[in-house]
């Protein structure tokens, strides 16, 4: 077994605890004394820092939403000075407002640190070549993966994403031994090299994906390991958090959450109560030692598991299952986060548009596809194809502002779409992944 | 200019989506509502299309078809009356032509012994004025019906 930081990543559990403790006392404190909005927030709930003693304190406070992070302006949120800040990356909200996620050198640090100490435990080092197929920009995943490859001494191609055929020339000619990409991506990669009759697995390096940024499954792993003889490597992460953080070991059992970083509950999303371990329920996070934008449980909206069991690779630190679900009606679609409600704030804007509208997500291919069917107004009809065509391109370009990926549009008739007397089921979700 | 009225043609134009049967709910409107289909045609954009039909009562026409859910609108155009010989296509582009009329979209039917040649123009009454100041004769309502 390959450790990168020894000390922490064997440290035994109960000194994980006792340093956990004490990081989360030190956060609390900075918390109350520099954001304005957490501090509120304690007083509501009438929860001082003294007041936390122990781990099992942190129960004690309150949660915290994606609407928090969206709707408040980040000097109320932030506990630094702009001065301070080194980097802002921008996540895609519920609404047209998107989410800022700011870093202090420390923060950037740390982030770079859980995703080396990730990729070294399995196995990725100074002989390796990484090709990162995460889009790089105000996405977490091209830069998150980039800082941690070269952190660990690998050689990073920083090919973001897109043109399929000159990523796998690359892999050919640069001796690629891993990729980070989503896992669709990777599949897609394998059908594109069948196409030019390439052979992913006689013709290359490529040994190790580092996958993530969207749902997938213990069957598209084996196909995958299978067919392109890559092994497959879980990562998750959000931009909330900081961007990818935490994959699975060389055992794959789960993704290793370091515990000098974060400290994990799953609870009911329904009551907030917390569940036993084992226990599939909302993934609750609270970062130990962020400077920038505090994330103290906070509600990730993802359904999972946390094993707390020690790993078969020695760690002590818990794995995150595989994310089975959304508590809320969020897409993930080539690894952006789409929510229904974007795509109505869109829509809505457009006076020649219906209320009723529906997302159709399918998978061609190893890609996703987004179909959005939109009913005309019967009043904004006009017998001239050109102006209709027009109206397309023009929802379809302000759709991709706030979505930042690319939706078919579809204009339907008044009254084809279907009808809900409840709550409203927007999305038709095809894929089987 | 009091007489235009008449010869404004009155075409439907029905937006349609792309899929199988659509076509056959209209046709089954026009059954019902007893409307004969003079002319008609399917205009294609990308996903949906526009259907545009000259029918002998346009107004019951448009009635059966909003009162089962359809998107339909009426559109003017003119009808002029061609002389059925090589040519007559030409002289009749060349006086729109020089009075600065711009088509939209057109379409021509045989009408034994002559021919119709149907315009949809942005100033239809500048167009009416134009080829009936031509010596041209245009098609009346009362032709349709």
């Amino acid at each position: 077994m390959t450790a990168w930081n020894p000390k922490i990543e064997l440290m035994p559990s109960q000194e994980l605890e006792r340093l956990q403790t004490k990081l989360l006392k030190a956060l609390v404190h900075r918390m109350y004394d520099y954001s304005p909005f957490y501090r509120e927030r304690m007083d509501e709930a009438k929860v001082h820092p003294d007041h936390i003693r122990t781990l099992s304190d942190a129960f004690k406070l309150p949660y915290m939403h994606k609407r928090d992070l969206r709707e408040l302006e980040p000097e109320r949120l932030f506990m630094v000075s702009n001065r301070e800040l080194v980097r802002y990356h921008v996540s895609s909200g519920t609404t047209g407002r998107p989410t800022i996620v700011g870093y202090t050198q420390k923060d950037v640090d740390l982030w770079t640190e859980s995703v080396a100490r990730g990729i070294a435990s399995v196995g990725i080092g100074v002989d390796d070549v990484l090709q990162v197929a995460y889009t790089y920009g105000l996405f977490t995943g091209g830069l998150g993966l980039h800082y941690g490859a070269e952190r660990v001494g690998c050689t990073v191609v920083p090919a973001s994403t897109g043109n399929s055929e000159r990523q796998l020339d690359m892999i050919k000619r640069l001796g690629v031994t891993a990729i980070a990409c989503t896992p669709s991506y990777l599949m897609h990669l394998g059908e594109v090299s069948q196409k030019i009759g390439m052979s992913i697995r006689k013709d290359t390096k490529l040994r190790l994906g580092i996958l993530g940024a969207e749902p997938w499954s213990e069957g598209m792993r084996d196909r995958m390991q299978d067919w392109l003889g890559v092994k497959a490597i879980n990562i998750y992460g959000t931009s909330e958090l900081s961007g990818p953080l935490w994959c699975e070991c060389a055992e794959q059992k789960g993704m290793h959450v370091w515990g000098d970083m974060a400290l994990l509950e799953v609870v009911d999303p329904d009551s907030g109560e917390p569940l036993g371990p084992g226990e599939k329920g909302e993934l609750v996070v609270t970062m130990l030692q962020k400077e920038a934008l505090p994330i103290v449980r906070y509600r990730t909206g993802d359904i999972a598991t946390v094993d707390w069991e020690r790993c078969g690779c020695g760690r002590f630190h818990p794995r995150l299952g595989r994310i089975t679900g959304r508590v809320d009606d969020m897409l993930i679609i080539r690894g952006i986060n789409v929510f229904p409600s974007q795509v109505e704030y869109v829509l809505m804007s457009n006076p020649e548009l219906g209320n009723e509208f529906q997302i159709v997500v399918d998978r061609k291919g190893a890609l996703d596809e987004i179909l959005v069917r939109i009913e005309l107004k019967p009043e904004s009809f006009q017998d001239n194809v050109a102006k209709l065509e027009c109206l397309k391109a023009k929802i379809h370009e302000k759709l991709k502002n706030v979505l930042m990926i690319s939706a078919e549009i579809e204009l339907t008739e008044p009254g084809s779409l279907p009808r809900f007397e409840g709550k409203a089921k927007r999305v038709v979700d095809k894929r089987n992944v | 200019m009091s007489d235009h009225g008449k010869y404004r043609i009155k075409q439907l134009s029905i937006f349609s989506e792309n899929r199988p049967g659509r076509l056959m709910d209209i046709a089954r409107d026009m059954k019902e509502a007893q409307v004969n289909i003079l002319w008609f045609t399917i205009a294609e954009g990308s996903g949906y299309g526009v259907v545009r039909m000259l029918v002998d009562k346009p107004e019951k026409a448009y009635e059966k078809l909003t009162s089962n859910g359809h998107v339909v609108k009426f559109t003017e155009v003119v009808a002029v009356k061609m002389e059925d010989k090589p040519g007559g296509l030409y002289d009749l582009t060349v006086m729109l032509t020089d009075a600065g009329i711009n088509i939209e979209y057109a379409y021509g039917y045989r009408n034994s012994p002559s021919a119709v040649l149907i315009l949809k123009v942005e100033d239809i009454d500048r167009a009416i004025d134009s080829i009936l100041g031509s010596g041209r004769s245009l098609h009346d309502v009362s032709h349709f019906k």
